[in-house]
């Protein structure tokens, strides 16, 4: 054996064999050695300079296995080569003795001990773990080491231990990042608060609007394969336009109606206590008079324009009992004007329903029974004329003319008559030119048809001033005249009277046939009387004497015996001719003296007197109970006329 | 139908036959529900205000906002407010008993006045009138 070995610090390189076999030669070698003394250079010495002779050399020593392969590749499929393997095994095992020892708790060991039949109190019999043992109790036990714990628990029989797993807890604990908080606000929409409340009606308004739009399409769907004509859908939609722009304008247009009634109700505030009278008073004192009753004021109506004119015809609505009309204008030949034609409701007495200003005085007016809107007028000038109420404006839908046959005097009296056979509505009028005229409307125009011209012998015409139709016998009329005569005619005799009564001394001012009794008939005039016939027989049956020119006279509507007349003193006398056959049960002066009323008007329903005189006011009152008796159910009032009118001898 | 003349000036001016005018006038007149003038109304109120007692009118559009009134701002202000909130109530109690039906009137009768409200097209007229006198 030789041991080589280099060594630095010389120049040269010295190489130092020491041969064991030649020990006893070199038995000093140590001392040699020592000395360092000769150099034996072999023959083949590489020949180094300096600088190579101090490079050094490092050399590493690892403890790789020289035997294991450096250069194992495996194919990867992911990169669809071979690659090398960084990591080659370098276990290089020397020596592999299989043992016989087996460990005390495992699985084996017990099965081996539990057959060789050891005793139990040795050792612990560790049930084996569960997964869900306590962390604590695992480190618990972990604390301990198991050669102890083994040792530690032993004499404890069947105790479970809680935990007994072989695992050991690991935990690390990472660095935590800092939470940072990143957040963003926008703008929040805009909100608005939404309520709504479900109410019945609301709930029916939903349905009524679906319905409507489900019409709409219906009628959509039927028009669309109908043509229209086009002039119709250009008027149509001109109407449509028309309504458009004027509801959007006139904002005030649509409160027209709830305006008047509001009007109305104010009315009602402030004469309050006049409709409370009008529907609810009723004169107490009348028990204790026996016979007499009073006249209650109530509402007193006039107009601005209507200042200064004479109310010269009076007429109730026979549909809606609380209007009424009123002309006014002039009985004064030297003070004509101009008229004007009003109509007031009871309900509101501060102005009138409708006004029609005239150029002319009115002189007469009559409400068409049936159609209640059509109004005849008669003017001071002869002209008749027709007012529709219904229509917008101020005048007249129908007026006669010179051509169409006016009169040449003052109308007195107009009055409706039933329609012509072609059911055209037709009017009479009479005037003092003696003439008797029927008017008819057909389409656009008045047609007038002299009925009678009345004359006397000798005469060419007669100053009629009033007129009346009989109520049944529609035929029969009476006429009265300026002389103070009247005559009873017909109207198919154009040229010859029935009959003539002499009536009075001075101009007749109202004829007027009774509601009840065909045959009586009542008449009042200038020469301040009022007389009552019976058209059979040529001399009155009553005369009362009211010491004044009596303007007007009518008949009760509720009774056959009773009837009202009006005096240019401004006294009202009712009269009731089953009570007292000679005086007024009632006289009362209702305006004052100066003042002469011109006309008087029942009401048909209400116990409603109107009252107009010469000022232009109209008064209206009411009835007291002793004024308004009726016939009792079983007499009629036709028998009570009867009975109280004198025996024909 | 009317026909536009284009005049050499460069004016135009629509033209109408005497026929076109009366048949528009008529067809004026026969339509009855052409509403009536503002004047009409607007001279009702007038009325209505001089009468006696009456302190005031006020008239509300559909949205509770008064377009006409006879009492000053705050005056007007309050009661259009007030009474529409009253209104639409009572309104609100009338349907609900009957879908049908529907709040025309309104009359408030205190120690002093009356307020007595019109309704109509969603419109409200306020009428305000002292009692004695």
């Amino acid at each position: 054996m030789q041991d080589a070995f280099f060594c630095r610090g010389s120049n040269e390189t010295v190489l130092f064999v020491q041969d064991k076999e030649d020990g006893m030669e070199h038995g000093d070698e140590w001392d040699e050695w020592s000395h360092g003394k000769t150099l034996t250079k072999p023959p083949d010495q590489l020949e180094l300079t300096e600088a190579e002779l101090n490079e050094t050399f490092t050399r590493i020593l690892t403890a790789t296995n020289p035997h294991a392969p450096q250069n194992i590749v495996r194919y990867s499929f992911k990169k669809r080569s071979y690659k090398p393997i960084s990591a080659v095994d370098q276990m290089a095992v020397h020596f592999v003795l299989e043992g016989n020892l087996l460990y005390k708790d495992s699985d084996e060991a017990r099965r081996q001990m539990a057959k060789q039949g050891l005793p139990a109190g040795m050792y612990h019999i560790m049930l084996s773990t569960f997964p869900e043992k306590d962390a604590a109790e695992m480190e618990e036990v972990e604390e301990e080491d198991r050669p102890d714990s083994a040792a530690s628990k032993t004499g404890k029989k069947e105790q479970k231990l809680t935990n007994q797993i072989n695992f050991c807890e690991r935990a690390s604990q990472t660095l935590n990042n800092p939470p940072r908080e990143r957040n963003c606000q926008t703008e929040p929409p805009p909100r608005c608060n939404f309520s709504a409340i479900a109410n019945q009606w609301e709930i029916y308004d939903a349905y009524v609007e679906e319905l409507q739009k489900q019409e709409k399409n219906k009628e959509k769907q039927k028009a669309i394969p109908s043509k229209k004509d086009d002039e119709d859908d250009d008027r149509g939609k001109k109407k449509m336009i028309l309504m458009e722009t004027q509801t959007q304008s006139d904002d005030l247009c649509k409160m027209a109606k709830a305006t008047k009634i509001l009007e109305r109700m104010v009315n009602q505030n402030i004469y309050g206590d006049l409709a409370i009278d009008f529907k609810y008073y009723e004169d107490c004192s009348d028990e204790f008079r026996e016979q007499e009753g009073t006249l209650l004021p109530l509402w007193k109506f006039q107009c601005d324009k209507a200042k200064k004119l004479t109310v010269t015809a009076l007429c109730w609505n026979k549909k809606y009992q609380d209007l009424f009309a009123a002309g006014m204008g002039s009985y004064d030949f030297s003070k004509q004007g101009r008229g004007v034609l009003v109509f007031y409701t009871l309900k509101n007495s501060s102005f009138p329903e409708y006004i029609y200003p005239t150029n002319c005085g009115i002189m007469c007016l009559d409400i068409h029974e049936q159609v209640s809107y059509l109004v005849a007028v008669g003017f001071y000038d002869g002209c008749v004329a027709v007012y529709n109420l219904k229509e917008d404006g101020q005048q007249p839908v129908y007026q006669s003319t010179a051509k169409t046959g006016k009169h040449t005097d003052p109308v007195w009296q107009v009055r409706w008559q039933n329609d012509d056979m072609d059911g055209n509505h037709n009017f009479y009028s009479v005037s003092s030119d003696g003439r008797v005229v029927s008017w008819t409307l057909v389409k656009n125009e008045l047609v007038s048809t002299d009925i009678i011209k009345l004359t006397m012998e000798g005469v060419p015409h007669l100053s009629t001033a009033s007129f009346d139709f009989h109520k049944q016998i529609n035929h029969l009329f009476l006429v009265g005249t300026q002389e103070g005569k009247i005559h009873k005619c017909f109207k198919t005799y154009s040229s010859q009277y029935l009959e003539t009564y002499d009536a009075h001394t001075l101009a007749v001012d109202a004829v007027k046939w009774n509601h009840f009794h065909p045959k009586v008939f009542i008449s009042c005039s200038s020469d301040w009387t009022v007389k009552i016939w019976d058209h059979t027989i040529n001399t009155p049956m009553f005369t009362f004497e009211l010491y004044a020119a009596v303007g007007d006279v009518a008949w009760a509507p509720y009774s056959s015996t009773v009837f009202a007349a009006v005096t240019v003193n401004g006294k009202v006398h009712i009269f009731d001719l089953n009570v007292n056959k000679y005086e007024a049960i009632c006289q009362q002066q209702v305006v004052a003296k100066k003042t002469k009323l011109t006309h008087i008007e029942f009401n048909l329903v209400h116990p409603l007197i109107i009252v107009g005189d010469d000022q232009g006011y109209i008064t209206s009152f009411k009835l007291s109970p002793n004024l308004r008796k009726q016939p009792k159910v079983r007499q009629s009032s036709l028998s009570r006329l009867t009975d109280v009118m004198p025996m024909q001898i | 139908m009317t026909a536009t003349l284009h005049f050499r000036s460069g004016k135009k001016r629509q033209f109408r036959f005497s026929w076109q005018q009366r048949d528009a006038l008529n067809r004026r007149r026969n339509n009855p529900t052409i509403p009536k003038m503002a004047s009409e109304v607007e001279e009702t109120l007038k009325r209505i205000e001089g009468q006696r007692g009456v302190v005031g009118t006020v008239v509300c559009n559909a949205d509770g906002i008064p377009i006409r009134s006879s009492l000053d701002g705050v005056a007007t202000a309050q009661y259009a407010r007030l009474l529409r909130k009253l209104t639409v109530m009572a309104k609100s109690a009338v349907r609900d008993i009957d879908p049908q039906n529907d709040l025309t009137f309104l009359r408030l009768r205190s120690q002093k006045c009356e307020i007595m409200v019109g309704l109509e097209n969603e419109f409200l007229v306020i009428v305000i009138q002292n009692l004695h006198q």
